[in-house]
C-alpha cells in the first residue's frame, strides 16, 4: 500500500472524506486548524459541504441538522471549543443521532495553552454535556490510527445512533507520519426509518427530538439507550497490550503519551526490568477485560497521562483497586519524557 | 357540498397546547396553508425552537427537528446545506431568536442562507412563565422586570427586522401582525413570499409576526389584541424592511 | 537504529521545510519516521524548531530532546540546544549567523557559512538546504539521490522551478 506523509490533522480530514463524510462544520482553533483548512480545500471537490460556522456552538448544531437528514457529518475543535460544543453534543445524544466529533486536545482549564494535553479525558468519557449519556471515545496514538479510527467512528456512530469522538491531542494533530489509506467503504446502514429529510408524502412525518416532557417517557428512553450502551461495552472495547505477559509493573497510557511510555518500557526492558504497557484504544467503553488480562502478572500499576490524573480512576475501577496504582503526569502542555517515565518505573522498584 | 374551510393537510390533527387567545395557532395555520398551497409538505423540513412553540414538531405534518435554544438557524443551515433542494424553515420566538440565538440569527442572514425564518414577537418569554424578552417594551412589567423594564438597567428592545434589513444576505425582512383579518392576510402573503424566495434561491427570508401572550401579559384575549395594536405596533412598525424582489428593493 | 534530528532557527528560515525534506527522504528509503513542528506564536517571527526521527522500527516519542543531529540556524537556537546533543552527535551550524563555537569535545561541530554561501551563489533562502547537504555528507543518513527524490516530492508543483536550485544547494552543502 502506498505510504504518504501527512499531518495527523490532515489525515483525520482525508479519512473522514473517504468514509463518506458529506458535511464538515468547523471553527478555527489551534492546534486543530489544519483539519478545517484541509476540509475547505477538499470537501467541495469531494461532493460535500464545508462551512466555517460563526461559533463552535453553531458548528455542532449544523452537524445536528445535517445528520438529522441522514448524511454523515463531522465537526472538529480543540478543548475550549469542545466545551462550547457540549450543549449540541448532549442534544445529538438525546436525539439518537450519529455524529463524529474530533478533539485535538490542548491544555486547560479556560484558555489554558495550545500545547498537547490529555486533560479532557473526564469530559469525553464522563460528562460531555448535561444528562445521562455516553459517546464512544477513540484514542489514537499514531497518524495511521487516526485514519483507522475516524472510519470506525463513523461506522459505529451510525450503527448505534450516537455520537463518537476521536480524542487526539496537539502532538498527534501536528506531527507527520507515514500513513496509508486502505480501501474504505463509505456504505451506511439504512437510515430511512428515522431521518428527517422530507417524507415525500410517502410516510408519516419523522421527528428528531430530545424532549420528553413526561418523566416516565424520558426514563424509558434513557434506559433503552443504556441497554445499547451495555452492548457496546461488551463488543466495542479495544486495547493494545505490549510486553504484558510477564510484566511486574504495568504502565497504562493512552494516545500520544503511550508512545512516550513505549519508549520508556523498551528502555526498562533493556535494563532487565519486567515492565509492560497497557494502552486503551477505546476510552469509553473502557477495556476492562483487556486491562485485567494485561495486569494478571503485575504486582503494581502505573498510570501516565498528560494531565493531573484522570484515566487513573477508570484503571482503579477496572481492577477493582486490587493492586496499587501509581501515577505520573505532566500537564499544561508539557510532554512527559521517556527518561522521566523510566525514572518513575525505577522508583517503583519493579522486579527483574 | 363544497368544503369552504378545513384543517390544512400540513397541520396534524391534534389539539394544540397553546393558551386561549394565543396567536401561535393562527401563525401555525398560515404556515401550513402556504406549505399546502405550494404542494411542498413532502419536501419540507421544519426546525422548532425552545420556548412556547417547542412542540411545533407535533403540529406540523412535515419532517421536524427540535433544536437547542436559539440554535434553530444553525440546525436549519445544516439541513439546507446537505439538502439544498428541500424547503427548510425555522419557527422561533423572541427569546430564542433575539437573545440566546442572536449570533445564529445574524449569521444566517450574513450567509444569505436560503431558508425561511418565522419569528414570533410577543415581547415576553412565555414557556418559562413571563420573563423579560429582548423585545420587551420599555416600562413593560414582567416577572424579571417587576417594576417595568427600565432601559437604563435592562437595555432597550431589539428591532430584529430593522437589524436584519442591513444584512446583504437578507432577501426579505417583513414585519406583520395577526391582530386583524387584513393583517392576517398580509401575514400569509409574507409567509408565501418567504417560501417563494426559498424556491427561487433568493437567500434568507424572515417574517416577524407581532403576536399576543394573554396569559403572561395578564390580559384577556381581546385586551391582548388591543395592547398589540396600541403599544407594540407603534414601537415595532409593520412593513417591508427589505425585499430584494420588489421594485426599488428596500424600504 | 534511530536517528533523532532537531532543526532550529528563526521562523522564515525554512526550518519546517528542511525537516520535511528529511522526513520525505525517510519515506523514500522506506524508513519509519516522524516529523513534529513546534507550533504556536513562535511560528510568527520567533524561534522555531522541528523534530525529525528516522528509524528502522516504529517511532516512539516523536519529540526530540537529545538529538543525534542538531541543525542550528541562529544564535538563540545554538545556545538553547547545543547542550542537549547526545554525546557522539553531530551539529551543523550556520556560521554566518552564529558567532559562537562549542567547547564540547564529545560532539562534532560543522561550521558552514550557509547564509553567506546562499547569498553569493544566488540561492536566496537556500541556507537550510545547504546545511542538509552537509548533513548527508557527514552522517551518510541519506544518499544524494534520495534527497533529490524527497525535494521533488516536497516542493509544490507551483514552485517546481525551484527544484533545480534546491539540488544545487544540496551539492553545495556536500562540497562545503
Amino acid at each position: 500500500m502506498e505510504r504518504n506523509l501527512m499531518k495527523g490533522n490532515e489525515a483525520l480530514a482525508e479519512a473522514a472524506i473517504r468514509a463518506g463524510c458529506k458535511c464538515f462544520f468547523g471553527y478555527p482553533i489551534t492546534p486543530q486548524t489544519e483539519l478545517a483548512a484541509y476540509m475547505a480545500k477538499r470537501m467541495n471537490k469531494a461532493g460535500g459541504v464545508f462551512l466555517q460556522a460563526e461559533s463552535e456552538i453553531a458548528a455542532i448544531n449544523m452537524v445536528l441538522g445535517a445528520t438529522s437528514t441522514g448524511v454523515r457529518a463531522m465537526t472538529s475543535s480543540s478543548s475550549p471549543g469542545i466545551s462550547l460544543k457540549s450543549e449540541g453534543i448532549s442534544y445529538i445524544a438525546g436525539s439518537d443521532l450519529p455524529a463524529v466529533i474530533i478533539n485535538v486536545q490542548r491544555g486547560g482549564p479556560g484558555l489554558g495553552g495550545i500545547q498537547p494535553s490529555q486533560a479532557d479525558y473526564w469530559q469525553a468519557t464522563k460528562g460531555l454535556g448535561h444528562g445521562d449519556f455516553q459517546l464512544i471515545v477513540y484514542a489514537p496514538a499514531s497518524v495511521q490510527e487516526m485514519v483507522d479510527m475516524v472510519v470506525k467512528a463513523f461506522n459505529k456512530a451510525d450503527e448505534y445512533r450516537m455520537p463518537a469522538m476521536i480524542l487526539a491531542d496537539g502532538l498527534l494533530g501536528q506531527m507527520m507520519e507515514p500513513v496509508s489509506f486502505p480501501e474504505i467503504s463509505d456504505a451506511q446502514p439504512d437510515k430511512s426509518s428515522w431521518v428527517a429529510n422530507g417524507h415525500n408524502n410517502k410516510r408519516e412525518h419523522h421527528i428528531i427530538n430530545s424532549l420528553y416532557i413526561q418523566a416516565q417517557d424520558l426514563e424509558d428512553k434513557i434506559k433503552e439507550r443504556f441497554q445499547r450502551y451495555e452492548i457496546i461495552k461488551q463488543s466495542e472495547t479495544d486495547a493494545e497490550l505490549y510486553l504484558t505477559d510477564d510484566a511486574d509493573i504495568l504502565v497504562c497510557a493512552f494516545g500520544a503519551t503511550a508512545r512516550v511510555v513505549k519508549s520508556a518500557v523498551n528502555d526498562a526492558r533493556a535494563q532487565g526490568l519486567k515492565v509492560g504497557m497497557f494502552r486503551p484504544k477505546t476510552l469509553w467503553p473502557f477495556p476492562e477485560k483487556e486491562l485485567n488480562k494485561a495486569a494478571a502478572s503485575a504486582s503494581k500499576l502505573l498510570c501516565v497521562e498528560m494531565s493531573m490524573g484522570q484515566m487513573i480512576d477508570d484503571v482503579k475501577l477496572a481492577i477493582n483497586c486490587s493492586k496499587p496504582v501509581d501515577f505520573f503526569g505532566r500537564t499544561g502542555g508539557v510532554i512527559p519524557t521517556p527518561a522521566e517515565v523510566l525514572d518513575k518505573i525505577k522508583a517503583m522498584g519493579g522486579n527483574n | 357540498m363544497a368544503v369552504v374551510f378545513q384543517r390544512p393537510k400540513s397541520l396534524c390533527d391534534v389539539p394544540l397546547h397553546y393558551c386561549p387567545g394565543c396567536t401561535h395557532g393562527i401563525v401555525h395555520r398560515l404556515v401550513a396553508e402556504v406549505i399546502d398551497e405550494m404542494g411542498i409538505e413532502g419536501d419540507t423540513i421544519g426546525v422548532c425552537p425552545v420556548g412556547c412553540s417547542v412542540f411545533a414538531y407535533d403540529y406540523f405534518n412535515c419532517d421536524m427537528i427540535e433544536a437547542p435554544h436559539g440554535r434553530a438557524p444553525a440546525v436549519a443551515t445544516g439541513v439546507k446545506r446537505s439538502n439544498p433542494d428541500k424547503f427548510v424553515f425555522t419557527y422561533q420566538g423572541d427569546g430564542d431568536l433575539a437573545a440566546i440565538g442572536t449570533a445564529e440569527t445574524v449569521h444566517v442572514a450574513a450567509r444569505g442562507e436560503n431558508i425561511v425564518v418565522i419569528f414570533i414577537n410577543n415581547t415576553i418569554y412565555g414557556m418559562t412563565g413571563g420573563q423579560m424578552a429582548p423585545t420587551t417594551l420599555p416600562g413593560q412589567v414582567t416577572q424579571t422586570t417587576p417594576f417595568g423594564r427600565d432601559p437604563k438597567l435592562a437595555g432597550y428592545p431589539v428591532r430584529v427586522c430593522e437589524m436584519l434589513a442591513t444584512m446583504t444576505g437578507t432577501a426579505l425582512a417583513q414585519r406583520v401582525a395577526v391582530d386583524t383579518v387584513p393583517h392576517i392576510r398580509d401575514t400569509k402573503k409574507a409567509i408565501r413570499k418567504a417560501f417563494e424566495n426559498q424556491k427561487n434561491n433568493k437567500g434568507l427570508s424572515i417574517v416577524e409576526v407581532l403576536s399576543t401572550c394573554p396569559t403572561n401579559w395578564g390580559l384577556s384575549p381581546l385586551e391582548a389584541i388591543k395592547r398589540l395594536q396600541d403599544e407594540m405596533i407603534p414601537y415595532y412598525p409593520l412593513g417591508v424592511y427589505k425585499d430584494i424582489t420588489a421594485d426599488g428593493g428596500e424600504k | 537504529m534511530t536517528t533523532e534530528i532537531l532543526l532550529a532557527g528563526f521562523g522564515g528560515q525554512g526550518i519546517l521545510f528542511a525537516g520535511k525534506i528529511l522526513a520525505y527522504a525517510g519515506l523514500m528509503d522506506n524508513k519509519e519516521l516522524s516529523w513534529l513542528p513546534s507550533y504556536g506564536p513562535e511560528m510568527r517571527g520567533g524561534t522555531c524548531n522541528c523534530s525529525v526521527c528516522i528509524s528502522d522500527k516504529p517511532v516512539g516519542s516523536p519529540l526530540v530532546l537529545t538529538p543525534d543531529v542538531l541543525i542550528a540556524m541562529n544564535q538563540p537556537s545554538f545556545d538553547k540546544f547545543i547542550g542537549s546533543v547526545r554525546p557522539g552527535g553531530k551539529v551543523f551550524i550556520d556560521s554566518t549567523l552564529v558567532d559562537s563555537k562549542s567547547s564540547r569535545t564529545d560532539i562534532e561541530c560543522f561550521y558552514v557559512p550557509s547564509s553567506e554561501l546562499a547569498e553569493t551563489q544566488n540561492l536566496k533562502g537556500g541556507s537550510n538546504i545547504i546545511l542538509l547537504g552537509k548533513v548527508i555528507k557527514e552522517t551518510k543518513l541519506f544518499s544524494f539521490e534520495t534527497m533529490k527524490a524527497a525535494i521533488e516530492k516536497v516542493v509544490p508543483p507551483k514552485k517546481a522551478a525551484l527544484i533545480a536550485n534546491n539540488f544545487k544547494a544540496i551539492e553545495l552543502g556536500m562540497n562545503s
